[in-house]
């Protein structure tokens, strides 16, 4: 909400600054979010009165005005302005005024006709966007007197960022009485008197839906005048609480509005046919309203109708066809209470959101109604004049909000604030904001004020205490809570550590979005189920990503487009899959892709680009952290992102864990990648189960080492020549590791070698050769006869 | 005995002569390998004093000791002298191999440079590690909440303009993608028993794009229940948690705000770390710094997971990570951290 300073000093006028009063609304919850002055800097304007006009000899647009500004002459001004006329009061930039944006006023020569100063379009002072002509003002603006200064122009626009419960503070005397509180000083409301009626014109209202509408009041304003327009003074506090003057009826219930906090609407009388009823529309019924669009009504919500149709939603916005023009000469103002749940989501339903919907939202005082429609008919005749009709107000008091009573704990008090205040101050601070307040055993019986739906438990009101006395007042302590160790399973798997792994292998950790483009998802899984959303912020971030690699592979190619050719990235987070049952699952991954050389650029290495073994021991060096590596295998697999010949599927135990390979060359072209891309993708959940360490007995005897040669069909795996060795030894095997593999010359083709190193050792005693012998030929013997090997020479 | 007077003179001039040409073949070794052969000249088996040695039989038994004393204390001598020389030479070739193997150690050493933890992850540690420090147990929950969880469990019922507020991503009238941590305090509360501990980390999501907006983001709750906790007990919290998350002492302002979960609640802003409160561009020139929500645990909100609110009370609190990492690391721009541009990556090591 924007207001204007000067309006709401004149309810409540503290001995403070511009700023403080910002400060203190902030501290107190009312968040303010900008001071700006009411008008830009200007000087030397003054009031004037165009007492005759020559035209230009020399120049059609332009006219000689003689304007008098009180002094013993009148001044020659030359205006271009079509609406300037004889007997108009301007404001005039004299010589040696400035405008804003620094624009001095001197003395010049139009056509060869002297000028002595400026008569000024609104938009020229600062106090529009746009203007048509210069700005006229009214005939009593004093001639000759200071324009600012007679505008109170030095004053400050101050736009309050109110939280939803604080809907009590969307009117000037909302926050007046906040400024009261705060300020311990009074509140100094103007005079609001009743206007008393001169017909007893009235209008039947029916009350269809109490629960929604409990209050109804309106009243009947016959002949007003339909030319006559808003004073200047209304005008600029319409102007500075951000609101376009539009016309007097209008005007004078947005100024209620933002007076009271009353929503207010004006119907042209004659366009209704019959009483009023307040009725949940029809389903399908249409309305056309005052924006110019007309929607389908459903049948949850609440409309304003006369005999025939529906004229207006209630508390949203009034309808077109029943709307206050220049040619309307009687009208209906109404005042009603909307309960907030008969209007909240409403407006938002039908796209629209206005100041009426956001403050019946929020809730309106149920007991303001009267007075906002008096106060209304009192500042309308004073504009247009008319003959009120006596106040027409329709009740359901069973539907009325009833206030609640709070029991107030004076222990609570202190238990939740951490801060124990002296009786009388609790009093005193609830008591100024509205409350009645009741003494009982323990504490009080506190009714709160008609205007704060926000007050509901008990601890609302330690909260409104605590906001009054000031947060800042209150002490800081440390909660002395249960000494509970949290337990911290060992065998966990601990996504921070390979997090860290992997950033000492070289990767960088990178973030991306859980959302990506249906294509980047057709690319990657173009068989499951996806996920999207209703209401992206666009289509290239609308599906939910079932793997991590998207975003990796965005990743790398953002970074190739900007000269970075070399990549290690990884990511983990959620991803979101459907079962085989259709269930939404959210597994969290850890997934990486490499690119480019294995090492960065430097001396003494030669480049050489990284490959799926290089990718392999990342992998191996994750999996390791769960104490549990023998527990993994790498599988032959597929995925159609990647290569049919370089996929793994990583299965623990049998059971699939994750995935990695070359990306397929064809998604790699598509994505413009430069280079062979390696990614692999690791469901976190299944690795958690990690085996605590156990310690084995060191031999305390030499270990030996024997080199075996073999020659195998290329296709024989490695994995199965180390079963089989393992199979074959006898318990003396520690270690076997291959240390090299060969094709080409001397080795038929179709077949390779491998160099294997085994490491035998016993407990109990130094191997002899006779041991050693034995154990060698068993495995030799195994190869051969399992996996047709031979022994090179 | 002339000729044996005859030879033990000459066993004596011999050996003088000797003992001078050997000490000079010694002193004038110019390596190891030559040394050794003078030794073996000398003092081999075949060597020439081992030959003036072999000649002591031929002596008169009144004359063999002196002589064979002479020629013990010179093959001592040249022993002494070898060794002495062998040092000399040895240390000799020590500093010729340094000098030879001498290289540049400024060039860059070889192998793999570390990577870098992303500044969100690194700001989400640093505080997982302060809050871990007091108790406060890490728990996560799923990203696709359903509105009981994200909304009506932290009473903020359908239509409630709180709810409009939250600039929700939907997948159907039930699921969304949550848009805060709070959802997690929900299901901890369901189904714990205090005294409750715990922050939620995590991403979050908006449906809000511009220069200083992501879609997502993340953010971390702390919740904490137990029997008489306080709006002081949660200012301490936060004081020595902002506090030493900056490395700073800040002063803290506590502005009463609206949770629909929490009363009282706040919104706890610090002095601006930028420009230390004077005013600055970051601040928008109020020298403070919006960084948290927070406030104690609403009764709605342990009506609906059941918790006692007569016996217990608690605090909650919640804090946009980005937030806080951009102004610990200095980062002018949000969307920088989904970028993931490795020159920006590669700052936060």
């Amino acid at each position: 909400m924007r207001f204007s300073e000067a309006w709401l000093r004149e309810w409540v006028n503290p001995p403070v600054n511009t700023q403080q009063l910002a400060d203190q609304l902030s501290m107190a919850g009312l968040e303010v979010d900008a001071v700006e002055p009411a008008a830009p800097a200007f000087s030397g304007v003054k009031i004037g009165l165009v007492q005759q006009i020559a035209p230009h000899p020399d120049a059609a647009k332009l006219r000689i005005c003689s304007v008098d500004l009180g002094e013993e002459t009148p001044l020659q001004i030359i205006c271009g302005a079509a609406n300037v006329a004889e007997g108009m009061r301007v404001p005039v930039a004299t010589v040696g005024a400035v405008l804003p944006n620094d624009f001095k006023i001197k003395k010049a020569k139009l056509r060869g006709i002297e000028s002595f100063g400026m008569i000024c379009s609104a938009t020229e002072l600062g106090l529009a966007e746009t203007s048509n002509g210069i700005l006229p003002l009214p005939a009593n603006a004093p001639i000759g007197a200071d324009f600012r200064g007679w505008l109170a122009l030095d004053d400050h626009c101050i736009e309050v960022d109110l939280t939803p419960d604080r809907g009590d503070c969307l009117s000037i005397a909302g926050l007046a009485r906040e400024v009261a509180v705060i300020n311990r000083v009074a509140l100094t409301a103007p005079a609001m008197t009743s206007v008393t009626p001169i017909s007893a014109d009235q209008i039947t209202v029916q009350l269809a839906a109490p629960a929604a509408c409990p209050r109804y009041a309106c009243r009947v304003i016959r002949n007003i005048n339909s030319s006559a327009s808003s004073p200047m003074w209304l005008q600029e506090r319409l102007r500075r609480s951000g609101l376009r003057s539009i016309s007097p009826v209008v005007d004078v219930t947005n100024y209620v509005l933002l007076e009271l906090g009353q929503p207010l609407h004006g119907f042209d009388l004659a366009k209704l046919n019959g009483g009023i009823e307040v009725r949940l529309a029809r389903e399908g019924e249409t309305l056309a309203l005052l924006n110019g669009e007309t929607v389908t009504l459903r049948a949850d919500t609440l409309v304003i109708a006369d005999a025939q149709q529906a004229v207006a939603l209630a508390g949203i916005m009034g309808g077109a066809e029943t709307a206050v023009s220049a040619e309307t000469r009687d009208i209906l103002l109404e005042s009603a209470f909307f309960t907030p749940l008969a209007i909240s989501g409403q407006a938002r339903s039908y796209g629209l959101h206005t100041d009426s919907s956001h403050r019946f939202e929020r809730g309106v005082d149920w007991q303001l109604q009267i007075r906002a429609l008096e106060r209304a008919t009192q500042l309308l005749m004073d504009i247009v004049g008319g003959d009120a009709g006596s106040v027409v107000e329709m009740i359901a008091v069973e539907h009325l909000p009833q206030p609640p009573v709070l029991h107030l704990r004076e222990a609570r008090i202190a238990q939740i604030l951490g801060l124990t205040l002296p009786s009388a101050t609790i009093v005193d601070v609830l008591e100024r904001l509205g409350m009645t307040v009741e003494c009982c055993a323990d504490g009080w019986r506190v009714t709160p004020p008609s205007a704060r739906f926000d007050l509901v438990h008990e601890v609302d009101l330690i909260a409104d205490i605590g906001r009054i006395h000031g947060y800042d007042n209150i002490p800081v302590s440390h909660a002395s809570t249960a000494a509970v160790t949290i337990a911290a399973p060992e065998t966990e798997f601990e996504l921070d550590r390979a997090r860290l792994a992997l950033v000492n292998r070289g990767f960088h950790e990178v973030i991306t979005y859980s959302f990506i483009s249906p294509e980047m998802q057709t690319l990657i899984e173009p068989t499951a189920q996806s996920l999207r959303l209703t209401n992206p912020i666009s289509a290239e971030l609308s599906v939910m990503r079932s793997s991590l690699w998207a975003g990796l592979l965005q990743t790398a190619r953002y970074n190739q487009t900007r000269q970075i050719e070399r990549v290690r990235i990884f990511e983990s987070g959620l991803r979101f899959r459907h079962d085989a049952a259709g269930d939404l699952q959210q597994p969290l991954g850890l997934a990486g892709l490499v690119i480019g050389s294995v090492l960065p650029e430097q001396w003494g290495e030669s480049a050489r680009s990284v490959d799926f073994y290089d990718l392999k021991a990342d992998v191996e060096a994750i999996l390791a952290l769960t104490g549990a590596a023998e527990q993994f295998r790498f599988v032959a697999g597929e995925h159609s992102a990647l290569h049919s010949g370089q996929t793994a599927r990583i299965e623990r135990n049998g059971q699939v864990v994750g995935l990695m390979g070359m990306l397929h060359p064809a998604v790699a072209a598509e994505l413009d990648l430069n280079g062979d891309a390696f990614v692999f993708e690791l469901d976190v959940a299944p690795l958690a189960l990690g085996v605590l360490p156990r310690y084995a007995p060191i031999s305390r005897f030499p270990s030996i080492r024997r080199d075996l040669a073999i020659v195998v069909d290329e296709a024989v795996e490695h994995d199965a020549v180390i079963k089989c060795v393992r199979t074959a030894a006898t318990d003396l095997l520690r270690e076997v590791l291959v240390f090299d593999v060969y094709t080409g010359q001397n080795i038929d083709s179709g077949r390779k070698s491998l160099a294997l190193g085994l490491i035998l050792q016993s407990c109990s005693q130094t191997l002899t050769e006779d041991f050693i012998e034995v154990a060698v030929r068993q495995i030799r013997e195994r190869l051969a006869a399992e996996l047709g090997a031979r022994l090179r020479d | 005995m002339v000729e044996s007077m005859t030879s033990s003179i000459q066993t004596e001039r011999n050996l003088a002569a000797l003992c001078t040409a050997a000490l000079h073949a010694i002193h004038t070794a110019s390596d190891l390998v030559v040394l050794d052969q003078v030794r073996v000249q000398y003092l081999g088996k075949n060597g020439e004093l081992t030959a003036l040695l072999k000649q002591l039989g031929t002596l008169s038994a009144a004359e063999r000791p002196t002589a064979g004393q002479a020629i013990n204390q010179a093959k001592v001598a040249l022993q002494t002298a070898i060794d002495a020389r062998k040092t000399v030479l040895e240390q000799a070739a020590l500093t010729a191999r340094l000098a030879a193997e001498r290289i540049d150690i400024t060039l860059p050493g070889r192998g793999h440079t570390s990577g870098s933890l992303h500044p969100v992850t690194r700001a989400l540690r640093r505080i997982e590690r302060l809050l871990g420090n007091a108790g406060f147990a890490v728990v996560e929950g799923p990203e696709v909440e359903d509105s009981y969880h994200n909304f009506t469990a932290l009473n903020i019922p359908e239509h409630h303009p709180a709810r409009a507020m939250h600039d929700t991503f939907y997948f159907d009238a039930e699921r969304l993608l949550r848009t805060h941590t709070s959802p997690v305090q929900i299901r901890v509360m369901a189904n714990q028993t205090p005294p409750l501990k715990i922050i939620a980390p995590g991403r979050v999501y908006r449906c809000d794009s511009d220069l200083t907006h992501t879609p997502m983001f993340h953010q971390v709750e702390g919740l904490l229940v137990d029997a008489q906790v306080s709006f002081a007990d949660l200012k301490g919290v936060l004081y020595d948690f902002l506090r030493n998350f900056f490395e700073r002492e800040l002063q803290l302002r506590f502005r009463p705000s609206y949770f629909p979960f929490t009363e009282p609640s706040a919104e706890v802003d610090i002095q601006c770390v930028m420009c230390g409160g004077s005013g600055c561009r970051v601040c928008k020139h109020t020298g403070w710094l919006e960084v948290l929500g927070c406030g104690m645990v609403y009764p709605e909100v342990f009506k609906h997971v059941g918790i006692d609110a007569e016996r217990y009370s608690g605090y909650a609190f919640g804090m946009g990570v980005e937030r806080l990492a951009m102004l610990r690391y200095g980062i002018d721009d949000i969307r920088l951290n989904f970028d993931n541009d490795l020159r920006y990556l590669r700052q936060f090591a």
